[in-house]
């Protein structure tokens, strides 16, 4: 395949992550930051960059580790185990570089990055990357795709909520009954994508 | 069989490879060299940085109080960061309150020393010292309370206000960590090597426990302090002192004080317990009322038992203060023990006519 070739595929596994196959509203992948934090564009935001940052982080350095350690190995069974130390030690290590050089960073995303270390979203962007045997470069532009498909979702709630703010809800469905609600309206729309990219 | 030890070899040598690699990251990253704290705009400290605050001044000798041990948690390491402490941070959030954001408090054992830092701290705070002492006698005061006497060493005398407390260090021990736990100075003040504390055992506590089992007459013990603002006013109103159980202990040492100087302050003094046998020091508050001219000792038991013969006060100790005391409007409170006890014992001064601000407490 010719670099326009690779690029094109590239570009195409980016948007599908993105859009079609969006990590949070089709897989419902890293839910509970999403309903906690959704409550502000500002602080979402935050999160948002903060886990687009460590998805495409992680799923590079996993793919690495598999492609290179585990696979030559036949370890692929420790995947899980391994893709949970590196993402835990690549976000402490971020954590201490984001202190050290860059303290306005650090106080926007320094306290949702130990936050993240636990989010299944990341490892699941780590394992789809597995198990649908990504190339490098398809692997970065899955990572960076994904992070701004969450990141997107997250806006767009916050975005939400905070115009739904003065308006009168259900005590019953006060909280996460109505977050889960829209959540689904939402997956429903970004089902509209579907189709858009063959083979996507 | 090969497998089983390859993969436990590699996820080894994986975390391994992580954790060096945070470790020298730590080394290089977090270290944020030399950093100079100038305190009250007069005294400088050199520290190295990358700490917490409130441990970089322990290492150089000034003791914020600090009863949580760093965690964050009891709010009592509060102190005025005016350059330097960078945004509140999350931890700190739910202790700070408006004004105190304003002017800029902190909790030092939150705030990173990572730049040169400005701050102020209560002048008092550098007469705080960490003491070094020997437990000379251990005395049974009732079944739960024990009064441990301590002779200083290093440094061999100590001034502080009545009223305030000291914190009791208990070295780690049966997988217990170390901890610093505040206790109030019992001793006459007059008596600058000696401190005596009023301690009861408390089920399950890490330092009355380690005190009760672990500290015997003639071993080595240390504190650091004094702190706390409670204390007797200057003023010449009539006092009410309510305190319970091992709440004895800063009423005694004001009592002490009172003697020494010769103040005549009319003072009524209610103190509670259970059980007859739960009463202690009664014939040094017997004395104190004859030395003292206007001061009458009140003691209330709750719970007169069959077998021991009492004929003063029963019931609650605020249920006595009400009985005793018809109109309480121009005097002072003091109060000392369990949070439950105080409340109860504000809202029955204030019923009385004692202005909130004229009541001061020590909640342990």
């Amino acid at each position: 395949m010719n670099t326009d070739g690779v690029l094109v595929q590239a570009l195409v596994v980016a948007f599908s992550a993105a859009f079609t196959g969006n990590i949070l509203l089709t897989n419902f992948l890293g839910m509970c930051p999403f309903l906690a934090v959704s409550r502000q564009v500002k602080t979402s935001m935050g999160l948002g960059w903060a886990v687009l940052f460590v998805m495409t982080g992680t799923c590079i350095l996993n793919w690495v580790v598999y492609w290179h350690v585990l696979v030559p190995l036949h370890l692929e069974f420790l995947r899980f185990i391994m893709f949970i130390i590196m993402i835990a030690a690549f976000v402490q290590f971020v954590e201490m570089l984001l202190e050290r050089y860059s303290p306005v960073l650090y106080q926007n995303l320094g306290i949702f990055l130990p936050l993240i270390t636990v989010n299944c979203a990341i490892l699941g962007a780590a394992l789809f990357m597995v198990i649908r045997e990504y190339t490098f470069v398809n692997t970065v532009a899955f990572g960076l795709g994904s992070g701004a498909g969450w990141m997107l979702a997250i806006l767009a709630m916050a975005g939400i909520r905070e115009k739904m703010k003065p308006d009168r809800i259900p005590q019953g469905l006060q909280g996460p009954g109505i977050t889960l609600i829209i959540v689904g309206l939402m997956a429903l729309a970004f089902m509209g994508f579907t189709g858009v990219l063959s083979g996507g | 069989m090969a497998d089983m030890f390859l993969s436990i070899l590699i996820v080894s040598a994986i975390a391994a490879a992580l954790a060096a690699l945070l470790v020298v990251a730590q080394r290089y990253l977090a270290n944020y060299g030399k950093c100079r704290i100038k305190i009250n705009d007069s005294k400088t400290i050199e520290v190295e940085g990358g700490s917490p605050l409130l441990e970089s001044l322990a290492q150089n000798k000034i003791f914020i109080p600090s009863a949580c041990g760093g965690r964050g948690t009891c709010a009592y390491c509060k102190v005025k960061v005016m350059e330097g402490g960078g945004p509140v941070v999350p931890t700190e959030e739910p202790y700070l309150d408006e004004g105190e954001r304003k002017d800029g408090v902190r909790l030092s054992c939150q705030v990173k020393v990572r730049n040169d830092l400005r701050i102020e701290i209560p002048e008092e705070l550098f007469s705080v010292r960490e003491y070094l002492c020997t437990c000379t006698r251990i005395r049974e005061l009732t079944h739960d309370i024990r009064e441990f006497r301590f002779e200083l060493k290093e440094p061999a005398e100590i001034t502080f206000v009545p009223g305030q407390y000291v914190q009791l260090f208990s070295p780690a021990y049966d997988g217990n960590e170390e901890v610093y736990r505040a206790y109030s100075i019992a001793s006459d003040p007059a008596e600058k090597n000696i401190v005596d504390l009023v301690i009861r055992l408390v089920p399950g506590g890490i330092c009355t426990t380690w005190c009760f089992e672990h500290l015997k007459e003639g071993a080595e013990a240390r504190f650091n302090g004094p702190y706390g603002q409670f204390r007797l006013s200057d003023s010449d109103a009539p006092m009410i002192f309510v305190a319970g159980g091992s709440g004895m202990a800063p009423m005694k040492c004001m009592l002490h004080h009172m003697k020494n100087t010769g103040n005549k302050r009319k003072t009524t003094y209610f103190f509670g317990a259970n059980l007859v046998n739960e009463l202690f020091y009664r014939e040094l508050m017997q004395e104190f009322e004859q030395s003292l001219g206007s001061f009458r000792f009140v003691p209330v038991v709750s719970r007169p038992g069959e077998g021991d013969p009492w004929d003063g006060e029963t019931g609650l100790v605020t249920e006595a203060l009400r009985r005793n005391i018809k109109d309480a409007a121009g005097c002072e409170g003091y109060l000392c023990g369990s949070p439950g006890m105080i409340d109860a014992a504000v809202k029955v001064l204030v019923e009385l006519g004692v202005p909130e601000n004229k009541i001061f407490y020590d909640k342990f």
